[in-house]
């Protein structure tokens, strides 16, 4: 086991100086055939972070997300959760079993941009299954504390409604409880409003903002600039499977180092996003 | 008398017959479809060889007519030392065949479902057995459940054939009865009419489940 709590030097980057390192990607690598989506990406993610992945369609941003939880099995390089290899067994180079992957994927949050809720289980079911089927907690605890947070994100009427009757902003907002109830030393968000109305993207980003105040760890797949300006406190601009960039909001939107995210940020801007 | 008045006054038979049917399809219908749903797992597997094993299975039931299959069970098996009475060979042989088709229509249901769905069981930390039984297959038969129906409907007629080894189903008892008293048209029109009345009834149960299942999709 690595050490949880490294010191770190103050960084110019935005990188916290003295949070431990909650998430910690090394040298990682991805190809789907011969097309490699992710080349030796590298990355520390420290605890109350909220970092913000940025980059055009198709630069890797959401391969890596998946890869960090395993969803997607890298090619090369490790990922560390807490000092915790992840996919791979302590002291050896064996994959980990299912049981053993599905352990630590209790300890990653994951909010799908289709959201992904379960359509079988009420909001609350949702909310309640994992906490209570996988971490076997009690389930008197669990349904108090899942009604808790379907409240903090604006839900508590919509308890007993199935997933096919709300619309995408609340059903991104169960999916985003449902991450919380699992208490997750991290959360994972893949483009969490891409797939909503322009209506309904306030709401979810509002949720999101809270939890960045609140110190939750997260890593965030988005296009919404204006939430990576407000809310990240790092951004790591990503082009053709490479980290390009990295480095606080304010300067990253406006100085950025590279001529890539120049542009990228000029479309944005031309598009008035 | 009337041959109607002939079937009437020996219902018993009629009634002893459906029954029986009854049972027959209660019981293959669960074992069809608690096999069936077992059958996704390896139609499913990541595992070629026991894909392939599981495939094969499901085609060479599809591709066997059920009467042969009832006349391989009853009375092939015995060449190889494996005898069974006439009930167990027919329930058997209605639950294997429509194993296959239950696995198989359950098999498109669940290739079916939104990926991300039971990627967010994985993440979630559910694996094997607990992701199967708790993410993946209600979802799955809440959206094969007209199909369901449709396979359950089919059981109902392929108990039918279990007369041809003298299961004293439905079909069976109206045969006996026609024969007796000469009464084909009535007797058969009784059995018809009583096969009609438990599909109706099928169907408008799924219909009923179907309506439970619709906002759960």
């Amino acid at each position: 086991m690595r050490a949880v709590a490294e010191t770190k030097q103050a960084a110019p980057d935005g990188t916290p100086a003295e949070q431990p390192v909650v998430l910690e990607i090394s040298g990682l690598s991805k190809s789907f055939g011969d097309h490699a989506v992710l080349r030796d990406i590298t990355l520390k993610v420290h605890k109350g972070e909220t970092v913000c992945l940025l980059g055009p369609s198709g630069a890797g941003k959401s391969t890596l997300l998946r890869c960090i939880n395993w969803l997607e099995e890298p090619d090369g390089g490790a990922v560390f959760l807490a000092g915790q290899r992840i996919g791979v067994r302590p002291h050896s180079n064996l994959r980990m079993t299912d049981r053993e992957l599905a352990a630590i994927r209790t300890r990653i949050g994951m909010v799908f941009q289709h959201f992904a809720l379960w359509p079988h289980m009420t909001v609350l079911q949702n909310v309640m299954e994992a906490p209570l089927h996988v971490l076997k907690r009690n389930k008197a605890e669990v349904r108090q504390e899942a009604e808790a947070l379907l409240q903090r994100v604006g839900l508590a009427d919509k308890v007993d409604s199935f997933p096919a009757k709300l619309s995408g902003g609340q059903k991104q907002r169960v999916g985003i409880a449902r991450c919380l109830a699992m208490k997750p030393d991290v959360i994972l968000f893949d483009e969490p409003t891409s797939s909503l109305d322009p209506e309904l993207v306030g709401e979810v980003l509002a949720v999101m903002r809270d939890l960045a105040r609140d110190g939750m760890t997260m890593v965030v797949v988005t296009h919404e600039m204006n939430f990576a300006r407000d809310a990240a406190s790092r951004i790591v601009f990503m082009d053709n499977g490479q980290i390009i960039e990295t480095g606080r909001p304010e300067q990253f939107f406006a100085a950025p180092k590279t001529e890539r995210a120049r542009q990228f940020l000029m479309r944005y801007a031309a598009q008035g996003r | 008398m009337s041959e109607f008045a002939v079937v009437w006054q020996h219902r018993s038979m009629i009634l002893v017959g459906f029954e029986n049917t009854l049972i027959i399809v209660a019981i293959s219908a669960a074992g069809a479809l608690v096999l069936g749903a077992l059958l996704t797992i390896p139609l499913m597997s990541r595992l070629k060889p026991i894909r392939s094993l599981a495939t094969a299975y499901v085609d060479a039931m599809r591709c066997v007519p059920f009467l042969l299959f009832v006349y391989l069970l009853y009375f092939g098996l015995p060449s190889l030392g494996l005898r069974f009475d006439n009930w167990s060979a027919g329930v058997a042989a209605l639950i294997l065949y429509n194993t296959a088709y239950m696995g198989e229509l359950l098999r498109a249901s669940w290739s079916n479902l939104p990926k991300e769905m039971i990627e967010a069981g994985h993440a979630f930390g559910f694996s094997g057995w607990r992701l199967f039984r708790r993410i993946i297959l209600p979802p799955v038969v809440f959206s094969a459940l007209p199909l369901i129906g449709n396979q359950l409907i089919q059981i109902v007629k392929d108990s039918a054939f279990l007369t041809i080894i003298a299961v004293a189903e439905l079909t069976h008892e109206a045969t006996s009865l026609q024969t007796t008293y000469f009464v084909p048209f009535a007797s058969f029109i009784a059995a018809v009419i009583l096969y009609w009345v438990t599909c109706v009834t099928i169907e408008g149960a799924v219909g009923f489940a179907n309506r439970f299942a619709e906002d759960r999709r």
